[in-house]
Parts: structure tokens; sequence; C-alpha cells
């Protein structure tokens, strides 16, 4: 009888034995699930941040990556960059500019912000003070409209 | 052993073992026979953001419990979806430019991405008829980050 009871006690023992461990186990997945989730959200954001904003990361959201981020943000510049010289023969193809149909060669941009001096291609420099209004060469303002400097107006 | 708790899904799953030496689950009011009822009659009065808010995501997970009742709960569940799809998909490509809480509210979260995608589609389209598709804009990314920080860090 005694035998039969110490057994009996073992086993209830190692029931709850693996009831704990599985109870932990399963936090630990768990909290492995969420970091995860959260790392792949923002690797997300910043791989948009090259097609939305540019090559150039500000220096605010620089500040606020990881090493690893900003290691993976430039290897996946330099992947697309290769990418870019692969296709549309000689020149490459810039992927990232001509997102939205573009209508003419030229566009109306007024200055949301002071920027300072822009140089175009027969090399006059256009002043771009805080709301000014220029009629400029369109891939020349792209980047600029899409950083928020420069404001597309529409006629 | 034999004790009541509630805990998360996640844990309840990471426990369960096809064996059911661990835990057994309670199905939630939403999904039982007396609802079950309700759903077949008619799918659309029912206020699915509060008797979820996930009602078929969740409703998927539970299948996870060889709950005899299971093959029941599915039918359920995809049919109350079939219903009720109609009714989302015409509301959200016809609202336009309106207040759509009162549509939304009864909707669960899975009901709820689904309008909104019908809306987004809706709102490009109207766009691009008002010939604003060419229109570059700032990257979205950058205007929510505030102003404020940039002009911090350019100082």
């Amino acid at each position: 009888a005694a035998a039969s009871l110490a057994r009996s006690e073992a086993k209830s023992g190692r029931t709850d034995l693996i009831f704990l461990i599985r109870f932990r186990h399963c936090c630990l997945l768990r909290n492995q699930r969420c970091i995860m989730a959260y790392l792949y959200d923002r690797l997300l954001r910043i791989r948009a941040l090259r097609w939305e904003y540019g090559s150039v990361l500000p220096s605010a959201i620089h500040f606020h990556m990881s090493a690893e981020e900003v290691e993976w943000f430039n290897r996946y510049k330099k992947s697309l960059a290769t990418y870019m010289r692969s296709v549309g023969g000689e020149e490459g193809l810039d992927l990232t500019q001509d997102i939205k149909p573009p209508k003419s060669l030229y566009i109306e941009v007024r200055c949301l912000k002071d920027y300072g001096e822009l140089e175009i291609e027969d090399g006059t420099t256009v002043l771009l003070k805080k709301n000014s209004q220029h009629f400029l060469p369109r891939w020349k303002c792209e980047q600029l409209i899409r950083q928020g400097v420069l404001e597309h107006v529409l006629s | 052993q034999g004790s009541k708790l509630e805990i998360p899904l996640w844990l309840a799953k990471g426990l369960h073992d096809s064996k059911r030496r661990l835990v057994s689950v309670e199905l939630p009011k939403v999904y039982r026979e007396a609802w079950r009822t309700v759903f077949s009659a008619d799918a659309n009065v029912v206020d699915l953001h509060k008797m979820g808010p996930y009602y078929y995501g969740f409703g998927s997970q539970l299948l996870n419990f060889s709950n005899p009742e299971n093959p029941e709960i599915a039918q359920t569940i995809l049919q109350t979806f079939i219903s009720r799809f109609r009714r989302i998909m015409d509301s959200s490509q016809n609202a336009y430019n309106e207040d759509t809480s009162a549509l939304v509210a009864r909707m669960d979260e899975l009901e709820r991405a689904l309008f909104r995608a019908g809306q987004k589609g809706l709102n490009d389209f109207q766009c691009w008829e008002k010939g604003q598709a060419s229109q570059i804009t700032a990257s979205s990314l950058v205007q929510n980050y505030g102003k404020r920080k940039f002009t911090d860090m350019d100082g």
C-alpha cells in the first residue's frame, strides 16, 4: 500500500512539473512572438522609407534605429541599387522615381519650409524659401516633395 | 486539478494536448448552441463588435481544442461571414465622403479591415477621376513623425 501511494504521488508530482514547464515555455514563446512582431513591423517601415523618402534617412529617424536596423537598411539599399542597375539597359532604371504617373516634364511646386538653394540643369540656382512657388523639372522635385519640403501644386 | 480559470487563448493553446490531460476549454457564449441559432436565423442583425471584437479570428482559433461541437461552430462562423459579406462590400463601395461610424459599429475587426479596403479602393478611384492620381505627395511616414522633432535635430 505504501509503495503504490508513493508511486501515485510521484506521478502527480510529475504531472505538476509538466504543467509548470509547459506554462513557462508558453510564456517564453509568446514573448518571443511579440518581440518578433514588433521588430518585423519596424523593418517593414524602414524598408518603406527607402521607397517613400529616399536613400538618406532623416537624422531623427536614424537616431532611433538600432545598429542592426541601420545595417539592414544599407544592405537593402545596396540590393535595390544593384537590381535597378541591372534592368532598363545601360543606365539602369530608377524604380523609385515616377511612382505616380507623370503628366508633364515640369511641375508647379510651393515651398513648405526654408530649404536653401537648388541647382537645376542649366546651371542656374533657385532659392527655395518658405511659401515661394516655382516651376521646376519634375524629376528634380520628386524627392523634395516626398520629404515634405515642397508641395506639388495642381493647376 | 478540476479548478476553473480564465486564461488567454495563447496559453490555453500551448497547454492543450490532444490527449486532453491538462486543460479543457469551455466555449464562450457566442459560439454555443443558443447563439448559433441566432446566427442561422439572421446573421446581419448581430453586433459582432460587441460579441467579439474578433469573432472570426477567435472562433477559428477555438477549433484547436478538439471540442465535439467544432463542426457546428465552424459551419456557423462560415455561414455568418457569407451572409454578412454582401452588405459590407456594398456599403464600402457606396459610402463616399460620409460618416461611416454607424455602419462600422457592428462589424468585427475582420469585417472592418475589409470595409476599409473597400473604402480605400473607392477613394483611390475618385481621386483618379478627379485627375489627382498624378499628384506627388509627401511620405506619410515622415509626416506623422512630427515637424517639431525635425527642427529639433536640425537645430
